[in-house]
C-alpha cells in the first residue's frame, strides 16, 4: 500500500474487537464492580427555570440504606458546586442558586444498591420558586426575557456571542450582480446521539495513596483527568481516567457530566467506591445534545446556474450552559465551511448563540463540529435554487462543483481543503443509481398522482482536528501523541490517546503499525483509554483518530523502523544509507530477501552486539503529530422515496452513496462507518426531535417518544467509493467516522421536497415526521416562527 | 422474596426483593453481564434474553416471574469453546461495532433461525425490529443473521440450539 510498508496490513476483513464482544464478554462501565461499591442516584429538576428556595435531604439520609446525599451546598463549601465547560463557561454540578433547565442536577444520593439510591431521591424535599422560562431562541434576546444566566458577572441578557467569517461587503456585491437570488428558513433541530449505552462512572478514592481511580464512558480521557484535578485538586498524576468499552459516543461522551462529579466527590467523602450510570431519560433530558440552529440561508447564481455567492444567518440555541464541545476559538464549529464542495465567489456567515432554558451541549451527534449544519444549509440551498431555476439537481452540482485541478482549494471563508475529485465522485453516484431511469419513473409516478422523490446531497467534510497553532481544546492543542515499543520477539504494544467508542480501533491501528513494521496484525496491541498507560491527547471525536492519531501511531512505527534500520546496519555490518526496506526486512541494496526481519532485529537490539550511536537497547520509540491541516473528505449522496399522500408517511427505498475518504485501511471497518451514519440521516431527516412545551418541559425522554430508526426504516445501504488520498497525511488516510451522518440529512429531505413538488411545498423543516408531511401538503405554514430577520 | 431460576442449565436458588427486575438480577446478582441496558423502558432490545424459549426484554421482567423458569443468555451460545454460528456470523460480517446491542440481537437471531432455518432479509429486519443499534445501520447485523442461516445450513451440527431451552445444562458457572 505504502511505498515504505509492506502493505499487506491494509484491507483486511478483521476485527480483533469482536471475540469478547460476541461472548458478551465487553467490559462496559456498568460491568465494573469494586468491593464495597455503593450506587449513586441523581435528583434532577422539574422545572425549566425556577429559584431554589430550600433543599431538605433529612428523610433521605435517614434511610437505612442511604450512605450520604451531596448537595449544591455542600459542593460549594468545597468549591465545586460550578465546574468549568469546554467552552470557557461554567455549569452548575449541582444547583445552588437557579434550576436553569428541566433535569438539571440538584442532589446526589449514595446509597448500599441502586434501588435503594433511587428510593431515598423521593424522599428528597425541594422547594421551588417557578420562573418563566425562556424557550424558543427568537425570544432569547427579547428585551423582557427573564436573564437565565444571573450568575455571570455582568450578564445583562441571554446573549453569549456573536461570531462571523467571509466577506460580507464582496457578497453584496455578488449579490448585486446575480440574476436570481433564492432566499430560505430552516431549522436543524435538537436532536440527541443517544448511544445505545448511556454515561456512567465508578469513583474510587483510595484514602490512603490519595489516588482516584476513575472508571468512565470518556471519548477523551485525558482531558477529563486535567478537569478533574483542576476541579478536586488531587494532583494529575495522581488521577487515572480508565475508559474500557464504549457503548457508542458520538459527541455524547466527550464532556464531562455533573454526575461524573458528584461520583468522584461521593467516593471521597464515604472512602468507598461509587458507581453512578444515568437511565435513558435522564441522558436524553440533560447530557450533550445537537445542532439546535436556526438559520436563514440566501443563495446568488446567474441565470444560467452559476452559483455566485452564499449568505447565512444562524442564531443558535446554545441551552443554559454554553458547554459546546468544540475547538475553543469555534464558537460555532466549523460552520465555516458552509461554502460546502462548490466553487463560489463569495460568503458570509454570522453566528449569534443564545442560552435558553433548555440542556447545554450543541456539538455531538457526529457533527464534525457543526459540519452537519454547514452541509445541510448549503444542500438545501442548492436544491432551492435548482428548482427556481427549473434545473435539474444534479446538473447543477455538477456546474458547480469544485474542479480537481483547483486543489487544494481555499475557499471563500478561508479553509484550505486539501484534495479531491467532486465531479467524479458525483457521476459515480448517478451511474451507480441508475440517475435518468429513477428521474424517468418519477415522471411516469408524477403522471399517475404518485409522489416519489429523489434528493442528492454532496458534501465536504472538515475533521481531523488539528493543526494546533489554531485549535485547542479547551487550551489543550489538538495534537496527538503516540507511544510504540517492540518485545524482544518482535511483537508490539502501541499506545495512543485517542478512545474507541465501536470504531474498531484496536485493529485499525494495528494494521497502521503492522503495515509500517511488516509484522502481523495479531502482533500488535493496541492499548487505549487509561491515562496511566497512554500518551496525553484530546481524544477521540471530530473524526480526528485516524487524521491525528493515526498519523501519530504511523509517525512512531517509523521512527522504530529507522532504529531497526541503524541496528540492522550493525548487524549486517554496512552502513546504514546503503540499507532498503522491503517485505518486512531491511537488506542491503541489491540483495533482497537477504537482510534481517523486525523480530531479529528487536532480539539483536536487547542482545549483546555494539549498538550503533543513536540507538539504545530496544526498539522503542515516542510521539506528538501535529497535524498540518484538517483532512477533507467528501461525498456524493442519493435518495429515493415514497410518499404516501394520504398519509404523509415517508418510505426510504433506496440510498446511494459514494464516499471518499482516502485511503481505506480496513475497508470493512469503514463501510461500517459509512451505514452508521446513513441511519442516522435517515433518523434526524423522518424522526428524531427533542422537543419541548412552552413551559420548557422536555418532550423526548424515551425511546418511544425520541424515535429512533430501526432496521424497517433503514433500506439496505449501496456504497461506492472513490479515493483521493490526503496530501498530507502519512498514508493518505482522511477519516470516515462521522460523513455520512454530515452528509444524508440533506439527501433525505431533498428527496422528500422533490416528491411533494408537484404539491407546491417548497421546504419544510426535520423532522419530516407523517403529520409534518402531511400539514406540508395541505399548505399549511410550517414553524412560521422561524424567521431570523 | 426466594426464587429458584435456570440460567443457562444452571440452577439458582436466591432471595431477592420481589421488584427486582431480570436483568438486574443477572447482573447484579449472577454477574452474566452480558445482558445490557440501554433503556429500561422496553424500546431497546440490548437486554433481550430467552425465558422458556422466547425471547423476552428482561428490563420489563421481574426476576421474581421467571422463578421455576428457564432463561437462557448471550453466555451461553458458545458451547464447548465452539461459537454459536451467530456469533461467529456476527465476526465474519461486522455485524458488531461498539458491542453493546450485539448480545440481545444475537439472542433473537438464534431464536429466529431455531424457528426459520432460512429466513429471508425482510423476516430478518421484522425480527429485530424492536431492538435498537446506533453504530451499525442494521446493514451488517442483517447480513450477519443471513450469512448464520447458511453455516448452519451446510454444517453437520446445524448449530440449532431450539432443544436448549427447555433442557438442564451445566457449562456455565456462576
Ligand atoms: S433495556 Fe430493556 S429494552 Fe432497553
Ligand atoms: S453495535 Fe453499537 S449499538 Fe449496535
Amino acid at each position: 500500500m505504502t511505498a515504505d510498508g509492506n502493505g499487506s496490513a491494509f484491507g483486511s476483513r478483521i476485527r480483533k474487537e469482536d471475540a469478547r464482544f460476541v461472548r458478551g464478554l465487553g467490559k462496559f462501565v456498568d460491568d465494573v464492580v469494586l468491593p464495597g461499591m455503593l450506587h449513586g442516584a441523581m435528583l434532577r429538576s422539574p422545572m425549566a427555570h425556577a429559584r431554589i428556595v430550600s433543599v431538605d435531604v433529612s428523610a433521605a439520609l435517614a434511610h437505612p440504606r442511604v450512605k450520604t446525599v451531596i448537595t449544591g451546598e455542600m459542593l460549594a463549601e468545597r468549591g465545586m458546586a460550578w465546574m468549568p465547560t469546554l467552552s470557557y463557561d461554567q455549569q452548575a454540578v449541582l444547583a445552588t442558586d437557579k434550576v436553569r433547565f428541566q433535569g438539571q442536577e440538584v442532589a446526589f444520593v449514595v446509597a448500599e444498591d441502586r434501588y435503594a439510591a433511587r428510593d431515598a431521591l423521593e424522599l428528597i424535599d425541594v422547594e421551588y420558586e417557578p420562573l418563566p422560562a425562556v424557550v424558543d431562541a427568537h425570544q432569547a434576546l427579547a428585551p423582557d426575557a427573564p436573564v437565565i444566566r444571573d450568575d455571570r458577572p455582568g450578564q445583562q441578557d441571554n446573549h453569549i456571542f456573536d461570531w462571523e467569517s467571509g466577506d460580507a461587503q464582496r457578497v453584496a456585491e455578488v449579490f448585486a450582480e446575480a440574476d436570481v437570488v433564492v432566499e430560505q428558513d430552516m431549522l436543524y433541530p435538537r436532536v440527541h446521539p443517544a448511544p445505545l449505552e448511556t454515561c456512567g462512572i465508578v469513583a474510587d478514592m483510595d484514602p490512603v495513596s490519595g489516588r482516584l481511580t476513575v472508571w468512565s464512558t470518556a471519548q477523551a480521557p485525558h482531558a477529563h483527568r486535567s478537569l478533574y484535578a483542576q476541579l478536586t485538586g488531587i494532583p494529575e498524576h495522581r488521577i487515572r481516567v480508565i475508559a474500557n468499552d464504549i457503548g457508542g459516543g458520538f459527541g455524547n461522551k466527550v464532556g464531562v457530566y455533573p454526575g461524573y462529579v458528584c461520583a468522584i466527590v461521593a467516593s471521597m467523602i464515604t472512602q468507598q467506591p461509587v458507581k453512578w450510570i444515568e437511565d435513558r431519560a435522564e441522558n436524553l433530558m440533560s447530557t450533550a445534545f445537537a445542532r439546535d440552529y436556526h438559520m436563514r440561508g440566501e443563495i446568488a447564481a446567474r441565470s444560467d446556474g452559476t452559483i455566485l455567492g452564499l449568505r447565512v444567518r444562524v442564531l443558535a440555541d446554545h441551552g443554559a450552559f454554553n458547554a459546546t464541545a468544540q475547538p475553543s476559538r469555534y464558537p460555532a464549529g466549523f460552520f465555516g465551511v458552509f461554502t460546502g464542495s462548490y466553487d463560489l465567489q463569495a460568503a458570509h456567515c454570522s453566528v449569534t448563540g443564545v442560552y435558553t432554558n433548555k440542556a447545554p451541549g450543541g456539538v455531538a451527534y457526529s457533527c464534525s463540529f457543526r459540519v452537519t449544519e454547514a452541509v445541510y444549509l448549503v444542500e438545501r440551498m442548492v436544491d432551492l435554487l435548482a428548482c427556481e431555476l427549473d434545473m435539474d439537481p444534479a446538473e447543477l452540482r455538477m456546474r458547480n462543483l469544485i474542479r480537481p485541478e483547483q486543489f487544494p482549494y481555499d475557499t471563500a471563508t478561508g479553509w484550505r481543503y486539501d484534495s479531491g475529485d467532486y465531479p467524479r465522485a458525483l457521476a459515480k453516484l448517478l451511474d451507480m443509481a441508475g440517475y435518468h431511469d429513477l428521474r424517468a419513473e418519477q415522471a411516469a409516478k408524477r403522471e399517475r398522482g404518485e409522489l416519489m422523490g429523489i434528493g442528492l446531497s454532496f458534501f465536504t467534510e472538515a475533521v481531523g482536528a488539528g493543526p494546533r497553532k489554531h485549535l485547542d481544546m479547551y487550551g489543550f492543542g489538538m495534537a496527538d501523541g503516540a507511544e510504540l515499543r517492540v518485545h524482544p520477539s518482535g511483537t508490539a504494544v502501541l499506545r495512543v490517546s485517542c478512545m474507541s467508542q465501536g470504531q474498531g480501533h484496536e485493529t485499525t491501528f494495528a494494521q497502521l503499525v503492522a503495515n509500517e513494521l511488516g509484522i502481523g496484525v495479531d502482533e500488535v496491541d493496541v492499548v487505549q483509554g487509561d491515562t496511566d498507560h497512554t500518551p496525553f491527547g484530546v481524544g477521540t471525536y471530530g473524526s480526528r483518530s485516524i487524521a491525528v492519531s493515526g498519523a501519530a501511531a504511523v509517525t512512531v512505527a517509523r521512527k522504530v523502523r529507522e532504529q531497526a534500520r541503524l541496528i540492522a546496519a550493525a548487524m549486517l555490518e554496512a552502513d546504514p544509507e546503503d540499507l532498503e526496506w522491503g517485505d518486512g526486512r531491511w537488506y542491503v541494496r541489491g540483495v533482497e530477501g537477504a537482510g534481517h526481519t523486525l523480530a531479529e532485529i528487536a532480539r539483536a537490539a536487547h542482545a549483546d552486539i555494539d549498538l550503533p550511536d543513536g540507538v539504545d537497547g530496544q526498539l522503542a520509540a515516542s510521539t506528538v503529530y501535529n497535524p498540518p491541516n484538517l483532512t477533507f473528505p467528501f461525498g456524493a449522496y442519493l435518495c429515493v422515496v415514497d410518499v404516501d399522500p394520504d398519509t404523509g408517511q415517508v418510505t426510504v427505498r433506496r440510498f446511494v452513496a459514494v464516499d471518499d475518504c482516502g485511503v481505506r485501511i480496513n475497508p470493512m471497518i469503514v463501510d461500517g462507518q459509512i451505514h452508521r451514519g446513513l441511519a442516522d440521516g435517515i433518523g434526524m431527516a423522518l424522526m428524531e426531535h427533542i422537543a419541548f412545551d412552552a413551559d420548557g418541559n422536555h418532550l423526548g425522554g424515551s425511546f418511544m417518544d425520541y424515535l429512533l430508526p430501526t432496521a424497517l426504516e433503514c433500506p439496505s445501504w449501496e456504497l461506492g467509493e472513490t479515493v483521493t488520498p490526503s496530501p498530507h497525511h502519512p498514508v493518505g488516510a482522511k477519516g470516515i467516522g462521522e460523513a455520512a451522518t454530515v452528509g444524508s440529512p440533506a439527501a433525505v429531505v431533498n428527496a422528500v421536497m422533490d416528491a411533494l413538488r408537484p404539491c407546491g411545498v417548497r421546504h419544510a423543516d426535520m423532522p419530516l415526521t407523517p403529520a409534518a408531511v402531511w400539514r406540508a401538503i395541505q399548505g399549511r405554514a410550517l414553524r412560521s416562527d422561524l424567521a431570523i430577520r | 422474596m426466594d426464587i429458584t431460576v435456570t440460567v443457562n442449565g444452571r440452577q439458582y436458588r436466591r432471595t431477592i426483593e420481589p421488584r427486582v427486575l431480570l436483568a438486574y438480577f443477572l447482573r447484579d446478582e449472577l454477574g452474566l453481564t452480558g445482558t445490557h441496558l440501554g433503556c429500561d423502558t422496553s424500546n431497546c432490545g440490548a437486554c433481550v434474553v430467552w425465558l422458556d424459549g422466547l425471547p423476552v426484554k428482561s428490563c420489563t421482567v421481574l426476576a421474581a416471574m421467571a422463578d421455576g423458569k428457564q432463561v437462557r443468555t448471550v453466555e451461553s451460545l458458545a458451547r464447548n469453546g465452539q461459537l454459536d454460528p451467530v456469533q461467529q456470523a456476527f465476526i465474519d460480517c461486522h455485524g458488531a461495532q461498539c458491542g453493546f446491542c450485539t448480545p440481545g440481537m444475537l439472542m433473537t437471531a438464534r431464536w429466529l433461525l431455531d424457528r426459520d432455518p432460512d429466513p429471508s432479509e425482510e423476516r430478518i429486519r421484522e425480527a429485530i425490529s424492536g431492538q435498537l443499534c446506533r453504530c451499525t445501520g442494521y446493514e451488517n447485523i442483517v447480513r450477519a443473521i443471513r450469512r448464520a442461516a447458511e453455516l448452519s445450513n451446510t454444517a453437520d451440527d446445524d448449530g440449532s440450539s431450539a432443544a436448549l431451552a427447555g433442557e438442564q445444562r451445566d457449562e456455565v458457572a456462576s
